[in-house]
């Protein structure tokens, strides 16, 4: 079976259906090693002490925050350029997973800042940007709930990310230049000078964990958006039989 | 495990991961049931997707 | 080249008659620059210090208020439709609606510079900073927000869903925008950089803007 096979629904929803039990297994097991590495076995900092741990977090949700936003826009290029069938499933799916994350990377941020910092936000470059992203997140999925047809919905919704990603990296080095305008530069690194190996292994086992986790969600949320676009066309194909159930009635 | 004098925030930290993740689950979860709650309804009414109708004899 | 010049006056003269929304946009950008010190307090040396970041955020503001004039006007009586069947370039079209709505909303933002700078307490190199910084920046503003007016002109309760889609993207025009104006106060030598990258973003949204709304457009209003 061809990965093009996969563009049918029916053949995605049996597909998924196979896959999901795998999927879930490796996230838990993945997890267990993950977090396994991160309580027990990474040593303390020698600058943040435990709070390092957060950063095990962190840095995980951020990178899925920002994949996120490539996936959906391969996805976007596949309504616009190749009208995939299932790219506006994929892209409607994977917008509140991505945002729920980024806001995680947000407030992890936050309870890493305030023993660092003194304070729960700081506008610091990076922090700032993942603010800005998560707004966009939030902007997608208000323009993807504020059409009715999933097609239109879907082109639109398209284009913002589109525009998105085109700017996402000129926002960034935007609000990185701001910010070493405003503020000495006094950066916090994980583990020193350079990240050390007893805080990187940890560091990938986590990652490697959330995105296995990124990609259970995100194949269960589309399984849950076929099948709520399935439900949305019977209802209108019960409303036009009982019209006409109704005329044929009249008539006789 | 010694979390230190900052234990709290770890742990708001940790305590907070666990709860998107549980949200986003169960978001999934009972979309599910509820998707297939709905279709099975519309089902058993009698409605049928055109490829289903297709196959069934005339 | 004559459609796009019909498009062009057309625009302008709407602009000027109905609702006066060009004169709106300057109104607003006075009423903001008015409300701040409200919330802030008279002290003057502050006042004077943020002034370049007060009238920035002012004309942004003011340029968003004015976005969903671009297409909605144009939807609701169905000369939208007809712009998308007609033969001139979709992309084109656009980009002279967007020149004309910047003629009548962002330019004039641009000339009230002077006067809410005084207001301000600003000195003169300060006015001209900000000024320059906003007739750079104005049309990005303007070309950024279409992209977000051509994705909310089919949903009537749109509301503000056109300025949290737009606002993000236009982080770094102000970002550049501030920075140029207050850098050329502080040492004109630093000025050249941000300047320049202003001019660049408004650039390139003068390309993406046009092609991302007629996207949208077409996508939209099948």
């Amino acid at each position: 079976m061809a990965l093009i096979d996969l563009a049918n629904p029916t053949r995605f929803l049996n597909f998924a259906e196979r896959v999901l039990p795998w999927l879930v297994a490796a996230t838990l097991f993945a997890f267990a090693i993950g977090l396994e590495q991160a309580l027990f076995v990474a040593p303390d900092d020698y600058q943040q002490g435990a709070t390092v741990k957060i950063m095990f977090l962190h840095v995980p949700c951020a990178w899925l925050g920002m994949f996120c936003w490539g996936l959906m826009t391969v996805a976007a290029l596949g309504t616009l350029v190749w009208r995939h069938p299932l790219a506006d499933v994929a892209a409607k799916a994977a917008a509140p997973i991505g945002a729920a994350f980024t806001f995680l990377c947000l407030f992890t941020g936050s309870m890493w800042g305030r023993p660092m910092w003194g304070t729960y936000w700081q506008w610091d470059a990076r922090l700032t940007s993942v603010l800005v992203l998560f707004i966009m997140y939030l902007g997608l999925i208000a323009l993807w709930r504020s059409v009715e047809d999933p097609g239109r919905a879907g082109r639109a919704a398209a284009v913002l990310t589109l525009v998105g990603a085109v700017n996402l990296p000129i926002i960034k080095f935007s609000v990185d230049w701001w910010n070493t305008l405003h503020q000495p530069a006094s950066v916090f690194r994980i583990g020193g000078p350079t990240i050390d190996k007893s805080i990187l292994v940890p560091l990938f086992a986590m990652a490697i964990a959330f995105t296995l986790l990124f990609l259970t969600l995100h194949l269960a949320a589309m399984r849950n958006e076929i099948l709520r676009r399935r439900v949305r066309s019977m209802q209108m194909l019960r409303v036009f039989a009982d019209e006409d159930m109704r005329q044929i009635e009249s008539r006789a | 495990m010694n979390l230190g004098p900052h234990a709290a925030f770890i742990l708001a930290a940790y305590a907070a991961a666990i709860v998107v993740v549980a949200g986003l689950v169960a978001w999934v979860i009972l979309d599910f049931r509820a998707q297939k709650r709905v279709l099975g309804d519309l089902e058993a009414h009698g409605v049928t997707r055109r490829s289903t109708a297709l196959k069934e004899p005339a | 080249m004559t459609a796009l010049w019909a498009i062009l006056l057309r625009d302008m003269r709407i602009a000027v008659r109905i609702g006066g929304g060009a004169l709106m946009g300057v109104l607003f950008f006075l009423a903001v620059v008015t409300l701040i010190p409200f919330a802030i307090g008279p002290d003057q040396a502050l006042l004077r210090k943020i002034g370049p970041a007060i009238l920035w955020l002012g004309a942004l503001l003011a340029s968003l208020l004015g976005l969903d004039r671009l297409f909605a006007a144009d939807h609701e009586d169905g000369s939208l439709d007809l712009i998308l069947m007609g033969a001139a370039s979709l992309e084109l079209t656009v980009a002279a609606k967007g020149l004309a709505h910047w003629i009548t909303t962002g330019l004039p933002l641009v000339l009230a510079v002077p006067v809410l700078g005084l207001l301000l307490d600003l000195d003169p190199l300060a006015i001209g900073a900000v000024a320059l910084t906003l007739l750079a920046g104005t049309p990005a503003l303007t070309f950024i927000g279409m992209i977000g007016a051509a994705l909310a002109v089919a949903l009537r309760r749109g509301g503000l869903l056109l300025p949290v889609l737009v606002l993000p993207l236009t982080v770094p025009v102000l970002i550049f925008g501030v920075s140029a104006a207050e850098t050329a106060v502080i040492g004109p030598l630093m000025f050249g950089t941000p300047f320049l990258i202003l001019c660049a973003l408004t650039l390139m949204s003068l390309v993406i803007g046009p092609f991302a709304a007629a996207a949208t457009l077409r996508q939209g209003l099948d």
